[in-house]
């Protein structure tokens, strides 16, 4: 097990500079950059410009950028945003918590009712049920984020008022951050309605989030499930005459089981890339808005370092996902 | 004795809970999260709505409403006769802000008004350089650097501003939010802890409101200053609640999340108009969208061809597709709410005959150019895009074949200013400080390669804008300024399309908000109807 760990870890520090490149790139290669975005209409003189991109140090030759990057990263350092002149790890410190709250909240309501739904549509392979959940799935994989979020705001908070429109807690509850998970803070502040409030707010932005890992997750389940019900073994255990709740619990969903945690693994990637959208509709203060912000202000530091540090969660969370198949197959370990 | 305490305690929450409840509060859904707290290093409005206008004060004030100069912590000034020295009798007995994080000893001094001036003006000012990369834009985009010679303290309450030109935009040019007065004391407090990056981050002013606490892109608070030397204000607190989205900003607003918002959707103005709870303010904008010919590059050097194209288009017809009625017909290159406006000159009139005939006698036939297309969309202009096809369908009645081009936005305003580019470009401005010349200097020689996207360097017209700068009294200015929209008109550097009215939704329950013709978002003065 030990070997297999080392053997991923090992695997992750080339990626990890493969991305830094990359995210360094991407960011200097979108047209514009710092100064003209943050000039606006009034535009800076062409002495100014050279004057600033000598102190951003921007004319040095990009190696010489990249390594004096990569060393500052190296040290822990991922330099100061351009536009607010905090330090990028601050930020995305105060940040990450709501993201991973939210994105906490929307996979486990995508998990919850994707497998569930998933293994009843193979169940019952060509029901009613099957082609409605099926269909229902598509519709979620297919809808734009940006127009279902405007769409549940206007009809569940506008029309109906049962839940706020955007935001992480009502503007009455005010208190000091402790874990940054709005959930946990407003029960650890004690006052009466907090815990309420967060949580009401979380509704709809996490089953906007959800939509799609569900739709995803909802699909695989099902083919997975339909791929191992056919297997002899199953057969084997119906004949034997094995109840059929467990059947499908026990025999078949356990070896349906890898695709599913490999697609929930993977579906980290879309709740990020989820996320921006997600944020931007409900006034989310996490980490989505921020890149959003950072790109349009051509903030090298903030695109650059962000992109890394979301690029390095990922892949923590696929070495987990790794982890457990190890756990979940003992076949994949002594491979 | 424990049915006693237990009364007390309950007395006492109750009582605190009245205190509460009576406290009134103001929420403003505001349209992005500020870049930090002091008012001088950015320069966006959001920037300044969340730090200048609500905790710092300047030497003088923009009226309220309005974008004439009225006395803020200066109480009276004089100025020498050659126009380069500025005398400021600072108002005694101002307090800077008492928060948990600083108690201020002393009142407002000298020493503050220079400080704050000098740390981006001077490189060897410790404070120059506290935020890495600070470019203090603003000051230099106002063409401070050059313009100071010296501030000088002449005692404790006065203080002195030594020129190296006359400047008569000088006095606007100090209401404005980079000009904003900080405690030097505060920034000495700082230096000593080692801290100076909680400057920006924990402000302190003399303002309306003081800072109370920020969650990064989601809430600011603030709270009623006492000590503010313009009275408390009736609000207690403050609340920031940053929604990007105006779509959802609107809904907060119905939904009574917030009770004022900034910037509505076009398509939302009726929907909020309708509501019964609510009432939507409006205001015409101080502000131009254009469309700027490259003046240097055949045939667009020739005045006939501009002339001739500017009458080709139907402005008309954009005020009603893409201003959806909110929003006038430029004539001139100030707005019509400004002084020194030339209401006598006569807008090119809408005559695609006459244009294709002045075409041809300019020599001009098979004409194909660029109409550049902002891909954003601006205050002075909701939707280039479509401008731009209204445009390039005019342009075809007469002959002219157009291509619409846009990049993205940085990258747009690069290539606009390119000396060879191709055609007309689309763009705007939206003023800073309410003087003519905060508008006219787009079209100076100076400005060609920063925003003069014309490339237009009129001698006549750029003697009229220096002796304008020159001279300091406002009757004679307002001629001068006349005199150089004449010139303007009749060279036509631009087709000058709109004025955009500006749009302020909110909660009938408010009184007291005033829209300021600059853009920004000012609560002094506000109060909540109970």
């Amino acid at each position: 097990m030990l070997r297999y760990l080392l053997h991923k870890l090992a695997l992750i520090i080339p990626t990890v500079f493969g991305i830094s490149l990359a995210a360094f790139a991407f960011v200097r290669l979108l047209p514009g950059d710092p100064i003209t975005a943050l000039a606006g209409e009034r535009g800076v003189s062409p002495e100014r410009y050279a004057e600033l991109v000598e102190r951003f140090g921007y004319n040095r030759p990009y190696v010489v950028q990249y390594l004096e990057y990569i060393g500052r990263v190296l040290t822990g350092d991922f330099g100061i945003s351009l536009a607010t002149k905090r330090p990028v790890l601050g930020e995305f410190q105060a940040l990450f918590p709501a993201t991973l709250e939210l994105a906490t909240i929307a996979l486990i309501i995508a998990v919850l009712i994707g497998i569930p739904a998933g293994i009843f549509a193979a169940v019952k392979r060509g029901s009613w049920f099957d082609q409605a959940t099926m269909g229902v799935a598509l519709t979620g994989y297919s809808m734009p984020i940006f127009w279902w979020g405007l769409l549940l705001i206007i009809f569940f908070s506008g029309y109906l008022g049962w839940t706020p429109v955007s935001g992480r807690i009502g503007l009455q509850y005010f208190f000091k951050p402790t874990t940054g998970f709005m959930l946990i803070d407003s029960l650890i502040s004690g006052k009466s309605g907090a815990f309420r409030s967060a949580a009401s707010h979380l509704v709809l932005p996490a089953i906007v989030l959800a939509t799609i890992p569900l739709a995803v997750i909802a699909r695989q389940t099902r083919s997975a499930m339909l791929e191992v019900l056919g297997e002899d073994y199953v057969r084997t255990a119906r004949a034997k005459g094995l109840a059929p709740r467990r059947v499908i619990g026990l025999h078949a969903f356990r070896n349906a089981l890898i695709p599913v945690v490999t697609t929930i693994g993977l579906q980290v990637g879309t709740l990020m890339a989820g996320a921006i959208l997600t944020e931007t509709i409900f006034s989310w203060p996490g980490i989505g808005k921020w890149m959003i912000d950072a790109i349009a202000k051509r903030d090298y530091v903030v695109v650059q370092s962000g992109l890394l540090i979301i690029a390095l969660i990922v892949m923590a969370v696929n070495l987990i996902v790794d982890v457990l198949y190890a756990v979940i197959n003992p076949r994949i370990r002594v491979q | 004795m424990k049915k006693k305490l237990t009364f007390a305690a309950a007395l006492l929450a109750a009582s605190v809970l009245c205190g509460m409840a009576n406290a009134k509060q103001l929420v403003y859904c505001s349209e992005a999260s500020p870049a930090g707290f002091d008012p001088s290093p950015w320069s966006g409005g959001n920037d300044f709505d969340a730090s200048s206008r609500t905790i710092y004060s300047r030497l003088v004030e923009f009226e309220h409403g309005k974008t004439t100069i009225t006395p803020g912590l200066a109480e009276s000034w004089t100025v020498s006769d050659d126009g380069l020295e500025y005398t400021f009798k600072l108002r005694p007995g101002v307090k800077f802000q008492t928060t948990d994080y600083f108690t201020p000893t002393r009142d407002l001094n000298a020493d503050d008004v220079i400080f704050s001036f000098e740390r981006q003006w001077k490189k060897e000012n410790p404070w120059f350089d506290y935020l890495a990369g600070t470019g203090w834009e603003y000051f230099a985009g106002m063409g401070f650097p050059d313009l100071l010679k010296e501030i000088v303290k002449v005692d404790d309450l006065t203080v002195k501003f030594v020129l190296n030109k006359p400047e008569v935009a000088f006095l606007p040019d100090l209401g404005m939010d980079f000009a904003s007065i900080v405690s030097k004391e505060y920034a000495d407090q700082l230096d000593k802890a080692g801290t100076r990056q909680q400057f920006t981050q924990k402000p302190i002013g003399t303002g309306p409101f003081q800072f109370v606490d920020y969650q990064v892109d989601a809430v600011i608070r603030y709270a009623a200053w006492d000590g503010y030397h313009g009275g408390r204000q009736k609000i207690d607190d403050l609340i920031f609640a940053i929604t990007t989205d105006p779509a959802v900003r609107a809904q907060k607003l119905k939904a009574g999340e917030c009770d004022i918002m900034s910037y509505p959707a076009p398509a939302d103005i009726a929907g909020l108009k309708a509501d019964p709870n609510l009432k939507v303010d409006e205001q015409e904008g101080l502000n131009i969208g254009y469309m700027a010919y490259n003046t240097t590059q055949a045939p667009f050097d020739k005045v006939e061809v501009r002339k001739a194209l500017n009458m080709a288009v139907n402005k008309q017809a954009i005020l009603d597709a893409v201003y959806q009625g909110a929003g006038q017909a430029a004539i001139n290159p100030i707005p019509p709410t400004m002084w020194s406006y030339n209401k006598e000159i006569k807008d090119d009139p809408y005559d695609p005959d006459a244009a294709k005939k002045m075409l041809t006698d300019a020599g001009v036939t098979d004409l194909s150019m660029k109409i550049w297309a902002m891909p954003v969309s601006r205050p002075y202009n909701p939707n280039a895009q479509r401008v731009a096809e209204l445009i390039q369908a005019d342009y075809a009645k007469i002959g002219v074949k157009a291509e619409i081009v846009s990049y993205e936005w940085t990258e747009y305003r690069e290539r606009g200013k390119q000396k060879d580019r191709d055609g007309a470009f689309q763009l705007g401005w939206t003023g800073d400080n309410g003087d003519p010349d905060n508008f006219l200097f787009l079209l100076g020689c100076d400005a060609i390669g920063q925003s003069n996207y014309a490339i237009w360097c009129n001698q006549e017209f750029e003697a009229l804008l220096q002796k304008g700068k020159a001279t300091t009294d406002v009757a004679e200015r307002t001629k001068i300024y006349e005199e150089a929209q004449v010139v303007f008109k009749r060279e036509a550097p631009w087709l000058t399309i709109a004025h955009s009215k500006v749009f302020m939704p909110m909660n009938k329950k408010i009184t007291g908000f005033v829209m300021d013709p600059l853009g920004i978002h000012r609560f002094d003065g506000v109060d909540v109807a109970e």
